[in-house]
C-alpha cells in the first residue's frame, strides 16, 4: 500500500483475474468497480445497503458494495455479476431469470442473480420461504417477486452448471 | 406465412440477456470524454421570494459553472399542459424542493459541500399544505382560487332520486402520496454544440415530452434537440413528466459550458423532489333501494396537485372518469377537482387517478352491503354494467363482458363461501383475526377521449439490407415488454421468426414520435399501428412483385434484401386514425371515454394479528379480462408486480410530510414491500379479444394497481368487523381503531335512513 | 454519495496491537469501522462527523468464538451470519441467534458485526436486549490494558456508552447457563425483512413446579436504550401463569416505559404492543410447560 495524495493500491481478484486500483481508500467498492474497473453491472440503488442492487461475492459472501470502502477490499476476491457467464454461455441462474421472467426493468436484476447464487450455494434446494428469505435484501419494484423466486426454483432444479 | 402463432407465446424478452449479464447500459453506466457532473440547489422553505443568494467565499467557484434562471436561452418553463412550472425559480418559491441554481463540477464528490456553501435568504410566505387548507383559500397560491382544474360528469337527474331512495349512503374515502420507487434513479446526460445543438440521454418514459420542453426551454428549433432513451430502471409513471426537468438542468449545464454534463440523482433526492402519486379524497352520497340497486349518487373528487399544474388535469381526468367503477348508474353526478399546495408537483403512477377513486367506490360498495344487510358479493352482482348499458360518461358498453360471470369464477378460485364461512367459524382467536375482501373494477385503456387522435401517434417498420426489419417508434422499455411484444406483433404480421425483428433504440432523431408511453396504450394502439405498418411492408414487397401471398419466411428475408438492395431505405408508416362511431365531447365529458376496458375481479384473504396490529396478505386472486394475452409471462409479471405495489399502497407506503417536504426520503423508512411480505399472487386471464387492439389485446399495465388497495382494506374490514377509509392503512392506525372503538362494532352507518 | 473521499483517511492495520496505540495517540480521534453497515451509510449521506477511520474488519482477534465449558467468547467482529451458523449459539442462546436473522438482508448480515451493533448503541438494535436477558459481559480492551463490564452497564444514554475514547470491544461472553430457559423473541417492523423495530422483545424463563423460577424480559425501542423491565420481572418471579398474571404483566410492560413518537411508529402503539409481546410470551410459557 503507497500513499499518494492519500490514495492508495488495492489489489484485488476480480471475476477471477487480478486487478490493481489506485483510489481513495474510502472510495466505495461499488464506485471503484463501475468507474476505475469498468464493471457497470452493480448498479446504485439507495446508497445505503437497503436495496441490493450493488451485490457482490466477496470472497464467496454476499456483500452490498455500497457499503465497503475500496481498502477493506484490498486482498479480496470479488465476483460481480459479470463475472457470472462463461464467454456467451448464461449462468443456470442468467438463464433461468431469462425464461421465467425474472428481469423486467433488469435494474435490481444484477444484484439479485448474486444474492441468488448465494443462496443456491449455501442452500441447494431451498424451499418458497427460504429463497424469500435470502432474496429480502434485495428490493424490486416491478416483478413482485414471483417470477424470481420462480426462477431461482427453475435454476435449483438444473443445478448450479449446465 | 407460418403456421405456429408468435403471439400468445412466451418468447424471451429481448434485452434479457443483456440484463441478466450486466451488459444493459442504464445512463449512469455512460461516462462521456470531458464530462462534468450537476447539482442543484433547492429551495428550503415550502413558499417565499428570494432575498439575497449568497455563495461562500471559502469555495473556489471559478471552478464551477453555475447556471442561474437569468441563463436560460428560452421561455422558463417545464413545457407540458399549462407552462406554469419554472425551470428554476426565479424570485419566488413555491415548494420546498424547488430548483433555484444548478452547479456543475468535474469531481462529483465536491458537489454537496458547494451545494451546502450557497446561502439563500428568504421572505416566506403563507403556505397550504393539504387539501382542506387549499380549499379553504386562506391564502391563493395558484391562479385565482387555488384550482388546477375541474370536471363535472352528470347523467340522468340526480337530483330526483333522493325522494326515492330506500337509503342514502354517504362516505369519504382518503388515499396517500405514494412514491414510485423505480430502483433506478432519475439521471440524465446532456451534451451541447452549435452545430448539433442539445443531445439529451436518460433514463425516461416519453422522449418527445423531453424534446418539446428542451426546445422551448433550450429556444432551439425540433432539429436542434435529439433526446435519446436508454436503458430505463423502472418508471411507473416517475419518469413520464419529470425527466424534462432534470433534463432541463443537465442542457442548462452544458449550453453554459460546452461540456457534457450528468446529472443522477441520488435516493434522497430522488424521493424528495421528483413526483408521487396525488393524494385524494372522495365523497360518496348514493340513492340505494332495498333490493341493493343503485339508483343514483354523487360523487366529489378532489386530488392534492402540489405546487404546479403538470399533469395533475390528466390524472383528476381519469380519476373522474373511473370514479364510478364497473357499475350501471341511472344517474350521477361526479365533480372533481384538482388543488394548489405547496409540496412538490405530484404526477403520473401507474393507474394515474384511478386507484384513488377505485378505492373509494370499493370501501363504499362494502358500506353499502353492510348498512342494506346483504353481502358485499351481492351488491356487485346487483349493479354490474352490462353489455348495452351506458357508464357515467354515457358510452355504451358494447363488448360481451360479463362481470356476473368473473366475479363467480374468482369467487371459486378464492374458495370464497367455503372461507368466508369457516373464517367467522374457525379462526378467530384473540390476537388473530382473518378475513376476505372483494374489489371488482375496470381500466380503459390507451388516451381518455380524443386523446389518441390528438396524439395521431406515428409508427414506422424499416426494411433492412439483411431483409429483416426494425420497429421505429418512440414507445419505450422500461421493464414492461414493450420491446419484446412490440417484435412479436411485427413478427406475426409479417410471418418472420421473432428473432427477425428488432426495435430501434428510442432515439428522436430516428424515430417517428409514437405517443408517450403511458395509459396502458402501446400494446392496444402503438401495437396496432406496429401491425398496419407492418402490413404496409409486406404489401409494398407484394406490389413490387418480390413476393406472393402465402409466403415463407425465407421468401420475404430475400424480397427484402432486394427491395432494400433496389431502392436504398424501406420504411412503411403508419399513422393513429380514430375509429369509426367514436363520439367524445371534451367540455361535457360526455361519450366514449376509452376504447377499450380491461375488468378485473380481485380477492384478498388477510390476518390482522391483534398483538402487533399488523397485517398479512395470505392469499390474493387476480382474474381479469384484458383482450388477448399475446406474451404470457409478461402479462402475469405486469400483474403480479402491479398487485405487489398495490399492496404497497394499501398497508406499507407512507409519505411522512412535514410543511410540503418528505420526511421519509429513504428505503430505510419509505417502506416498500419486500419479497418476505407479499402472499402467493394467483394470476388468471379471460381472453374475450379486443376489436381495436393488435391481435385482439387490450392495455394491461395500470389494471393491477386498481384493486388490491380496496380488496385488502374491505378484508381487514371483514376480520376486524370495523370499516377503514384511507390508505395507507398502517398498525399504528389499526391500533388506534381498535383502542378507540373495540372490535365487531357495526360499520359506520353515517347517512343510513 | 453525499461525502468527498478525500476529506477521509482510512486505515486498515493488519492486528489487533496496531490498532490500539492509533486510538492511544489520538483518543476520540479514529473511528473503529468493521463491516461498514452503520458508519458508511452515515458517510454516504454526507453525516459522518469523524474525520479518521480505523478499519477492524476481519482482524483475526476480533472474530472468532471461543467456547468453555461455563461461558461462550463471542468476537466483536463477528457478523450476524456467524451468530446465525453456530450451533452453539444456536442451541443454547436462540435469542440472540435469532436476532441476527433479523438484522437486515443476508449481505448485511455477512458484514454486520455485534460489536458493531453494541457501539453504535441504537436502542432499535436488534441483537441487544437479547444480550441483557443472557446477562452478556463486555470484554474492554485499550493499550492501557483490559477490562470487563456488565453489558446491562454499558449504556448510560441515547447513543451513550461507557465506552473510552481509547477503547474497543474485543469480546461479548455470555454465561452459559440458559440451555433450560423457555425462549421468546420477537421484532415488530413496519415489514418483514429489512425493517428497524417498532419494537422488540426477547425474554427468557424458567419454570419449576409451574412457578416461574427465573424470568428475564428485555425491549428495544421503547426507550433511549434497550432495556431489561425490572418491574415486570419482579412481577412475573414466584408466580404461576394464569389469566390473571397475562394481564397484569401485560400492562406493567406497558407502563414500564416511556417510549417516543417518531418517523417509524407512535409512543402509544410501542407501548401497547410491548404490552402485547409480553403477554404472547407469557401464553407461549404455558403452553411449553403444557407440553
Amino acid at each position: 500500500m503507497t500513499a499518494d495524495h492519500g490514495r492508495c493500491e488495492v489489489a484485488m481478484t476480480v471475476n477471477g483475474k487480478a486487478a490493481k486500483v489506485c483510489a481513495h481508500p474510502m472510495e466505495r467498492l461499488l464506485d471503484v468497480l463501475r468507474r476505475d474497473l469498468g464493471l457497470t453491472g452493480a448498479k446504485e440503488g439507495c446508497g445505503e445497503g437497503e436495496c441490493g442492487a450493488c451485490a457482490v461475492l466477496i470472497d464467496g459472501e454476499l456483500a452490498n458494495s455500497c457499503l465497503i470502502p475500496v481498502l477493506q477490499a484490498n486482498g479480496a476476491s470479488v465476483v460481480t455479476i459479470e463475472g457470472l457467464a462463461r464467454e456467451d454461455r448464461l449462468a443456470t441462474l442468467q438463464q433461468a431469470f431469462v425464461d421465467c421472467g425474472g428481469a423486467q426493468c433488469g435494474i435490481c436484476t444484477p444484484g439479485m442473480i448474486m444474492a441468488a447464487t448465494c443462496l443456491l450455494r449455501k442452500h441447494p434446494q431451498p424451499a418458497l420461504d427460504a429463497i424469500r428469505e435470502g432474496l429480502s435484501g434485495n428490493l424490486c419494484r416491478c416483478t413482485g417477486y414471483a417470477q424470481i423466486c420462480e426462477a431461482v426454483a427453475e435454476a435449483s432444479a438444473h443445478g448450479e452448471e449446465r | 406465412m407460418q403456421a405456429e402463432s408468435i403471439i400468445g407465446t412466451s418468447v424471451p424478452r429481448k434485452e434479457g440477456r443483456d440484463k441478466v449479464t450486466g451488459r444493459a447500459r442504464y445512463i449512469d453506466d455512460i461516462s462521456l470524454p470531458g464530462m462534468l457532473y450537476g447539482a442543484t440547489v433547492r429551495s428550503s422553505v415550502p413558499r417565499g421570494k428570494i432575498k439575497n443568494i449568497t455563495f461562500d467565499p471559502g469555495v473556489p467557484w471559478n471552478e464551477f459553472v453555475v447556471v442561474s434562471a437569468k441563463d436560460i436561452p428560452g421561455t422558463n418553463c417545464i413545457a407540458l399542459i399549462s407552462d406554469d412550472q419554472p425551470c428554476l425559480a426565479d424570485g419566488l418559491v413555491n415548494h420546498p424542493e424547488e430548483p433555484i441554481l444548478l452547479l456543475a463540477h468535474p469531481n462529483p464528490h465536491i458537489l454537496p459541500k458547494a451545494v451546502a456553501a450557497i446561502r439563500i435568504e428568504y421572505d416566506p410566505l403563507p403556505s397550504l399544505f393539504t387539501i382542506e387548507e387549499s380549499e379553504s383559500q386562506a391564502e391563493v397560491i395558484w391562479g385565482t382560487d387555488n384550482t388546477f382544474k375541474r370536471f363535472l360528469i352528470e347523467k340522468g337527474d340526480v337530483d330526483q332520486v333522493w325522494a326515492a331512495a330506500d337509503y342514502i349512503v354517504e362516505g369519504e374515502y382518503t388515499t396517500g402520496a405514494q412514491e414510485q420507487l423505480y430502483i433506478e434513479n432519475n439521471g440524465v446526460i446532456a451534451s451541447f454544440d452549435r452545430e448539433r445543438g442539445v443531445t439529451l440521454w436518460g433514463s425516461l418514459q416519453c422522449p418527445y415530452y423531453v424534446h418539446k420542453a428542451l426546445m422551448k426551454l433550450c429556444h432551439l428549433p425540433e432539429d436542434k434537440v435529439r433526446v435519446v432513451q436508454m436503458e430505463t430502471g423502472g418508471a411507473f409513471g416517475g419518469k413520464e413528466e419529470y425527466p424534462s426537468m432534470i433534463a432541463g438542468h443537465a442542457a442548462l449545464l452544458a449550453m453554459k459550458s460546452g461540456k457534457p454534463v450528468k446529472i443522477v440523482y441520488d435516493r434522497m433526492e430522488d424521493m424528495a423532489a421528483t413526483t408521487k402519486r396525488h393524494p385524494s379524497r372522495t365523497r360518496h352520497r348514493t340513492a340505494v333501494s332495498r333490493d341493493g340497486k343503485i339508483l343514483g349518487g354523487e360523487v366529489e373528487f378532489v386530488i392534492d396537485g402540489g405546487a404546479y399544474a403538470t399533469l395533475s388535469a390528466v390524472v383528476l381526468s381519469r380519476g373522474t372518469i373511473h370514479a364510478a367503477g364497473p357499475y350501471f348508474w341511472p344517474s350521477i353526478r361526479v365533480r372533481a377537482r384538482a388543488v394548489a399546495t405547496n409540496a412538490p408537483p405530484h404526477g403520473a403512477f401507474r393507474g394515474f387517478g384511478a386507484p384513488q377513486t377505485l378505492f373509494a367506490m370499493e370501501r363504499h360498495m362494502d358500506r353499502i352491503a353492510a348498512i342494506l344487510g346483504i353481502s358485499p358479493v351481492e351488491i356487485r352482482r346487483r349493479n354490474f354494467l352490462k353489455p348495452g348499458q351506458t357508464t357515467a360518461t354515457g358510452q355504451t358498453i358494447r363488448e360481451p363482458i360479463d362481470m356476473g360471470r368473473l366475479l363467480e369464477r374468482a369467487l371459486s378460485l378464492a374458495n370464497y363461501s367455503e372461507k368466508k364461512d369457516s373464517l367467522r367459524r374457525d379462526h378467530q382467536s384473540a390476537t388473530r383475526r382473518q378475513g376476505i375482501g372483494i374489489a371488482t373494477f375496470l381500466h380503459g385503456a390507451g388516451f381518455t377521449g380524443s386523446g389518441e387522435r390528438y396524439l395521431a401517434s406515428v409508427v414506422g417498420i424499416e426494411g433492412c439490407a439483411d431483409g429483416r426489419v426494425r420497429v421505429l417508434v418512440s414507445s419505450t422499455e422500461f421493464g414492461q415488454g414493450t420491446k419484446t411484444v412490440l417484435s412479436q406483433i411485427a413478427a406475426e404480421t409479417l410471418g418472420l421468426d421473432y428473432s427477425d425483428v428488432e426495435v430501434a433504440q428510442p432515439d428522436t432523431e430516428t424515430v417517428p414520435n409514437s405517443g408517450p408511453t403511458v395509459a396502458s396504450r402501446t400494446v392496444m394502439v402503438v401495437g396496432k399501428l406496429v401491425h398496419s405498418a407492418a402490413s404496409g411492408i409486406r404489401e409494398t414487397l407484394i406490389a413490387a412483385g418480390l413476393l406472393s401471398e402465402g409466403y415463407s419466411r425465407d421468401a420475404f428475408l430475400k424480397a427484402c434484401a432486394a427491395y432494400v438492395a433496389a431502392h436504398g431505405e424501406f420504411k412503411s408508416w403508419a399513422r393513429y386514425e380514430a375509429p369509426p362511431g367514436i363520439f367524445w365531447d371534451d367540455e361535457k365529458y360526455r361519450g366514449e371515454a376509452y376504447a377499450a376496458y380491461a375488468w378485473a375481479v380481485y380477492i384478498a384473504q388477510v390476518t390482522v394479528d391483534l398483538s402487533t396490529y399488523s397485517v398479512s396478505v395470505d392469499d390474493f386472486v387476480a382474474l381479469q379480462e384484458v383482450g388477448r394475452v399475446l406474451h404470457p409471462v409478461l402479462a402475469r409479471g405486469q400483474i403480479v408486480g402491479g398487485v405487489a405495489q398495490g399492496i404497497g399502497f394499501a398497508l406499507y407506503e407512507k409519505v411522512v410530510w412535514q410543511n410540503g417536504r418528505m420526511q421519509n426520503s429513504q428505503m430505510t423508512n419509505y417502506i416498500m414491500p419486500t419479497s418476505a411480505d407479499l402472499p402467493v399472487i394467483r394470476v388468471y386471464f379471460e381472453e374475450l379479444g379486443n376489436v381495436h387492439g393488435a391481435f385482439g389485446a387490450k392495455g394491461i399495465g395500470e389494471l393491477p394497481m386498481d384493486g388490491p388497495a380496496p380488496a385488502v382494506v374491505n378484508a381487514i374490514a371483514d376480520a376486524l368487523g370495523t370499516g377503514f377509509d384511507s390508505i395507507p392503512l398502517l398498525p399504528e392506525d389499526i391500533f388506534s381503531a381498535v383502542t378507540a372503538g373495540g372490535l365487531d362494532t357495526p360499520p359506520a352507518s353515517q347517512g343510513a335512513r | 454519495m453525499r461525502s468527498d473521499p478525500e476529506d477521509y483517511e482510512l486505515v486498515a492495520p493488519a492486528t489487533l496491537s496496531a490498532v490500539l496505540p492509533l486510538l492511544a495517540a489520538e483518543p476520540g480521534e479514529w473511528l473503529p469501522i468493521a463491516g461498514g453497515t452503520d458508519v458508511m451509510v452515515q458517510y454516504a449521506a454526507g453525516k459522518l462527523p469523524a474525520r479518521k477511520l480505523v478499519s477492524l474488519w476481519n482482524l483475526p482477534e476480533l472474530r472468532h468464538i471461543e467456547v468453555s465449558h461455563d461461558a461462550i467468547h463471542i468476537g466483536a467482529a463477528c457478523t450476524y451470519t456467524d451468530l446465525r451458523e453456530h450451533a452453539l449459539i444456536a442451541q443454547e442462546f436462540p435469542l440472540l441467534a435469532k436476532a441476527a436473522s433479523w438484522t437486515g438482508g443476508i449481505a448485511n448480515q455477512n458484514r454486520g458485526t455485534l460489536g458493531g451493533n453494541i457501539v453504535n448503541a441504537s436502542p432499535a438494535a436488534d441483537s441487544l436486549p437479547a444480550l441483557l436477558v443472557y446477562e452478556a459481559e463486555l470484554i474492554l480492551v485499550s493499550l492501557r490494558g483490559e477490562r470487563r463490564l456488565r453489558y446491562v452497564d454499558f449504556h448510560t444514554g441515547y447513543k451513550q456508552t461507557r465506552l473510552a475514547p481509547d477503547e474497543l470491544i474485543r469480546a461479548i461472553s455470555l454465561p452459559r447457563q440458559f440451555a433450560g430457559y423457555i425462549s421468546y423473541a420477537r421484532k415488530v417492523g413496519a415489514r418483514n425483512a429489512q425493517a428497524i423495530a417498532k419494537v422488540c422483545v426477547a425474554a427468557a424463563a424458567s419454570l419449576q413446579r409451574g412457578l416461574i423460577a427465573d424470568v428475564r424480559v428485555a425491549a428495544g425501542s421503547v426507550a433511549p436504550v434497550p432495556l431489561r423491565l425490572r418491574e415486570t420481572e419482579r412481577l412475573l418471579r414466584g408466580r404461576a401463569v394464569d389469566a390473571v398474571l397475562v394481564e397484569q404483566a401485560r400492562r406493567k410492560a406497558g407502563e414500564e416505559v416511556r417510549p417516543i413518537d417518531d418517523i417509524r411508529s407512535t409512543a402509544a402503539y410501542r407501548s401497547a404492543v410491548l404490552g402485547n409481546l409480553v403477554a404472547e410470551f407469557l401464553i407461549q410459557l404455558t403452553a411449553e410447560q403444557i407440553a
